[in-house]
């Protein structure tokens, strides 16, 4: 009682009823989450880039008709410019730090024996889960000018540091803030490498420096990629960190944002905004995965 | 393959990795020690410390806006928590163990909200509860309010994607062989399911569970964009104090909300041990020089 | 005797490879069968569909008569034992032998005791309240054959399960293994690469190279009367001179010798004449020469020590040949650079048209 013959390019994709079945189960399964985030994340993102292209009132109500490029246009001014530059440059250097104190962090932690690795990793996860508010708030006390930074400083007969709300302050609190947020993919890409690749390295002459670039280096930039997305994307688009350790001088992205829905009260510029960013950030993260990372 | 550390003299570059990572963990814990310290502080002002109080903390439990904002915090997280570890843990299994058509389109609404940063997230929410609020006014006639509910949802809607994103990599760490010894001995779909599956990627949904916890509660620009009057977190309320001036008030709620989080961290380190399922390999790794 | 497991005109394609193509095999009641074949070879497939883990693109898939090529493995009533033993991490060795009948919904007395049992048979029951990982390889091996022994399948398939195992507690376990077959009289049907295993285990045997079944055997009819250059040359050692048939029963070797062979090709057909190494004789070129044997004449240009055997090879004019000679106190010895004879009965020669 042989079968007959499965047309070839079906019997590719499902290749029987069982198969069939479990595909419509996995559907099932996906609902919940595709209706969810679909009605949840979907029609919210459709609706800003619709209001992008909103008018707004003189009263600074939106109007959904006259539908225009202006608030685009405006994403070209010298002054939003600035902002976007400061932004960035904000970002890319807090990207850059996390990375050059995480990895030595993260090497050292995944070369010490198991028993000590555990208990290293608690111990960065443990400010890791800890409120970003609150952590940040905590820097707010150290810079201020009656802080403890100007005290030692003071004590040590320097003029008392007074870096609260200056840039520098902005760039501590986002470096402190999202430093886990780069360690923790460093460890596991480095914990989960193959050392004895390195071995092999030693074994055909390479010294320790040479054995890392060729060696370690490449096989941990999957974890590098993951960390510098982790960083750069909350950086770019920082609000807490900057107003609370920010002045009133230096707008960034965040706060621009932000303020077109409270104060400037011109909601189509800010879903402009919205979605510029949105979009430099996604360009940024599928240019990254391009070269080379497969997941998070 | 392993050299012992203790066998050789350390080299240079040891020494200065060893003392790099001692300075990262001062600079991780510095600040938050400072904090802890100061909110005993029995002064008025951070500047000057005048002996061992708790009046901040006496003060902080009568705060009737504290508490009520620490209520709301809790109440959100755990909605938003037990909702988005079912849906992120059910999105992980669809994406990871079946096939189906439009798949891809499905995989890409699902990692879209992590790399879309916060601010953005809040802007959509508003526009989309303001729009939606404004249609069903105009149908049914009356007009919901901005509260407890509107930012569980805003929570809910980025927290499946980070369940997700972690249940997955355990699921993609899991031995496929032993789900077909499942089948191959009797067990259907879902039995496999309860009885190897889940027990297996259990701390993946643990720490999904817990990232999703940590994210509610840390979360400030969505949810004071989409509070209403009267419903506020905690976190959103202390941002309001600080913006306008340092009180010792703060130290003490920062205080409590630290403890709260290595409460959770060490709970959940606690469970992980006692499932044991993660296997540590035996060797040592080596060191190089 | 009724059939086990037939599989008709089976094929198996992922996208563009063919893994399996139009296989026909039937495996008898109570037979150990094994599938024995390189890397890639669609051995591991074919036992796959067997289970129940691939469906096949096309063909009919029986066990005892009844037609499964679509059932989920759950279905089945066969049970596998994984190359990595797939034992549940999370569950003692008790749960784990006990998981199918659980499954089933046996009534727990029952599992209790059918799994004491069956641990008692691999001698592991001081260990039931283990841990899989506290076990040893060869300990974890027999709990995942005690988990599906357990479950008194009506075939178990083995996906090369001593393949992680140390050489000695290999060979411990192929014994222990057929012994267990032999005991229970369930039909095995065993896959791997080792022709070894395959040969000293095996009722029968179906050797695959590319998807396609070459020949199925008893070990004896594979090692000593192989169908192709390629089964002769997988399965132990094998000499391959080229030659043509003549006429119906003899083959004419490149240096113009004819052999008697009995063989089924057209005269004028290119062949290969196959012998194995230990049914050469060696002789030295002065030695009478026992009646009726073939002979070339040759020079020892390498002598290997094997401890049971001697193994030289030896330069003639059809090549590189090499010979098995038992190490026994009577036998001669020869050493390198010496002329010798090679010399074979006609008997040991098989013809193969390709």
């Amino acid at each position: 009682m042989a079968l007959t013959e499965i047309p070839d390019p079906v019997a590719q994709e499902l290749e029987s009823d069982a198969e069939r079945v479990a595909s419509r189960r996995g559907v099932l399964i996906a609902l919940p989450s595709w209706v969810y985030l679909t009605v949840f994340f979907a029609v919210p993102l459709v609706i800003v880039l619709v209001y992008s292209f909103a008018t707004r009132s003189s009263t600074g109500l939106t109007r959904l008709t006259g539908w225009n490029l202006d608030s685009y246009r405006r994403l070209f001014d010298p002054l939003v410019a600035e902002i976007a530059m400061r932004s960035v440059v904000l970002a890319v250097a807090t990207t850059l730090i996390c990375l050059a104190v995480s990895y030595p962090f993260a090497y050292y932690i995944a070369t010490r024996a198991p028993k000590w690795r555990n208990l290293l990793i608690v111990l960065v996860l443990i400010p890791f889960w800890s409120n970003f508010l609150v952590r940040t708030y905590a820097w707010r006390i150290i810079l201020g000018s009656d802080g403890p930074l100007a005290q030692i400083t003071e004590a040590l007969g320097m003029e008392p540091v007074r870096l609260l709300f200056t840039n520098s302050a902005i760039l501590i609190g986002l470096v402190y803030g999202y430093l886990p947020f780069m360690v923790l993919p460093l460890y596991a890409a480095l914990e989960r490498m193959d050392w004895s690749l390195v071995e092999a390295a030693r074994d055909l002459y390479a010294d320790g420096w040479t054995a890392f670039r060729k060696v370690t280096w490449p096989l941990s930039r999957p974890g590098v990629i993951a960390g510098s997305i982790l960083v750069f994307i909350p950086s770019l688009g920082a609000y807490v960190t900057p107003a609370l350790l920010g002045g009133a001088r230096t707008t960034l992205l965040g706060d621009y944002i932000v303020s077109q829905f409270l104060a400037a009260r011109n909601q189509p510029f800010g879903s402009a905004l919205s979605v510029a960013v949105m979009s430099v950030m996604l360009v940024a993260v599928i240019v990254y995965f391009r070269s080379g990372a497969k997941n998070l | 393959m392993t050299i012992s550390a203790g066998v050789r003299p350390k080299s240079p570059i040891e020494r200065l990795l060893a003392a790099n990572s001692w300075l990262v963990y001062a600079f991780f814990y510095a600040p938050i020690m400072l904090l802890i310290g100061l909110s005993f502080n029995a002064n008025d002002n951070v500047g000057v410390w005048t002996g061992v109080s708790t009046r901040w903390y006496s003060e902080m439990f009568r705060n009737d806006d504290v508490m009520r904002a620490l209520r709301t915090s809790l109440i959100v997280a755990a909605l938003s928590t037990v909702v988005s570890t079912i849906l992120g843990t059910a999105a992980a299994i669809a994406l990871e163990r079946f096939r189906f058509r439009g798949q891809r389109v499905y995989d890409g609404l699902v990692y879209l909200p992590i790399i879309i940063p916060d601010v953005t997230m809040a802007v959509m929410m508003l526009l989309f509860f303001a729009q939606s609020f404004n249609i069903i006014d105009g149908i049914f006639g009356f007009k919901p309010l901005f509260g407890i509910g509107t930012i569980s949802l805003s929570h809910i809607a980025f927290n499946i994607s980070f369940v997700a994103v972690v249940v997955r990599a355990r699921l993609a760490q899991l031995d496929s062989s032993l789900e077909e010894a499942a089948a191959d001995l009797y067990a259907t779909r879902w039995q496999a399911f309860r009885h190897v599956t889940l027990p297996l990627i259990m701390p993946g949904v643990a720490g999904g569970a817990l990232l999703a916890l940590t994210l509610s509660l840390d979360d400030v620009v969505v949810t004071s964009f989409v509070a209403g009057p009267g419903a506020t977190t905690l976190p959103v309320y202390v941002f309001g104090l600080v913006r306008r001036g340092v009180t010792p008030l703060i130290n003490a709620v920062s205080t409590v909300m630290l403890a709260a989080s290595m409460a959770l961290v060490l709970i959940s380190l606690f469970f992980q041990r006692g499932t044991g399922t993660v296997a540590t390999t035996e060797e040592e790794p080596l060191e190089e020089t | 005797m009724t059939d086990s497991v037939v599989l008709t005109g089976v094929t198996k394609r992922f996208g563009d490879v063919l893994a399996v193509d139009d296989l026909h095999l039937s495996v008898a009641d109570g037979e150990f069968f094994s599938l024995l074949g390189p890397s890639g070879c669609g051995k591991t497939t074919t036992l796959r569909m067997i289970a129940g883990f691939e469906f096949p693109t096309s063909g009919s898939l029986t066990i005892h008569g009844e037609e499964m090529a679509l059932n989920p493995p759950n279905e089945r009533p066969v049970n596998t034992v994984f190359q990595s033993y797939a034992l549940f991490p999370h569950m003692t060795i008790e749960e784990n032998v006990g998981f199918g009948l659980k499954m089933k919904k046996l009534a727990s007395a029952d599992i209790a005791q059918r799994v004491k049992r069956t641990l008692d048979m691999v001698q592991l029951s001081h260990r039931a309240a283990a841990s899989p990982s506290q076990l040893s390889g060869g300990q974890q091996q027999r709990v995942a054959l005690a988990r599906a022994l357990v479950n008194e399948p009506q075939v178990l398939l083995l996906d090369e399960p001593l393949g992680a195992l140390d050489l000695k507690l290999r060979q411990a376990m192929q014994v222990e293994l057929k012994d267990l077959q032999q005991r229970v009289g369930i039909t095995f049907v065993y896959v791997t690469h080792d022709q070894d295993e395959a040969l000293t285990m095996s009722d029968r045997i179906g050797v695959m190279s590319d998807g396609s079944l070459l020949q199925v055997g008893g070990p004896q009819d594979i090692y000593e009367h192989p169908r192709s250059r390629f089964v002769a040359d997988f399965i132990g050692e094998i000499n391959l001179m080229p030659a043509v048939a003549a006429d119906r029963d003899s083959v004419k070797l490149l240096d113009g010798q004819v052999l008697m062979a009995a063989h089924g090709a057209q005269p004028g057909q290119a062949v290969t004449v196959a012998i194995r190494p230990e049914r050469f004789t060696l002789y030295r070129p002065d030695d009478e020469l026992p009646s009726g044997r073939s002979s070339i004449s040759g020079k020892i240009i390498r002598r290997i020590y094997h401890g049971d055997v001697f193994v030289y090879d030896v330069e003639t004019a059809e090549g590189l040949l090499e010979v098995k000679e038992e190490n026994r106190p009577t036998i001669e010895i020869f050493e390198i650079d010496a002329p010798v004879t090679v010399t074979w009965n006609p008997s040991a020669a098989t013809v193969i048209e390709d």
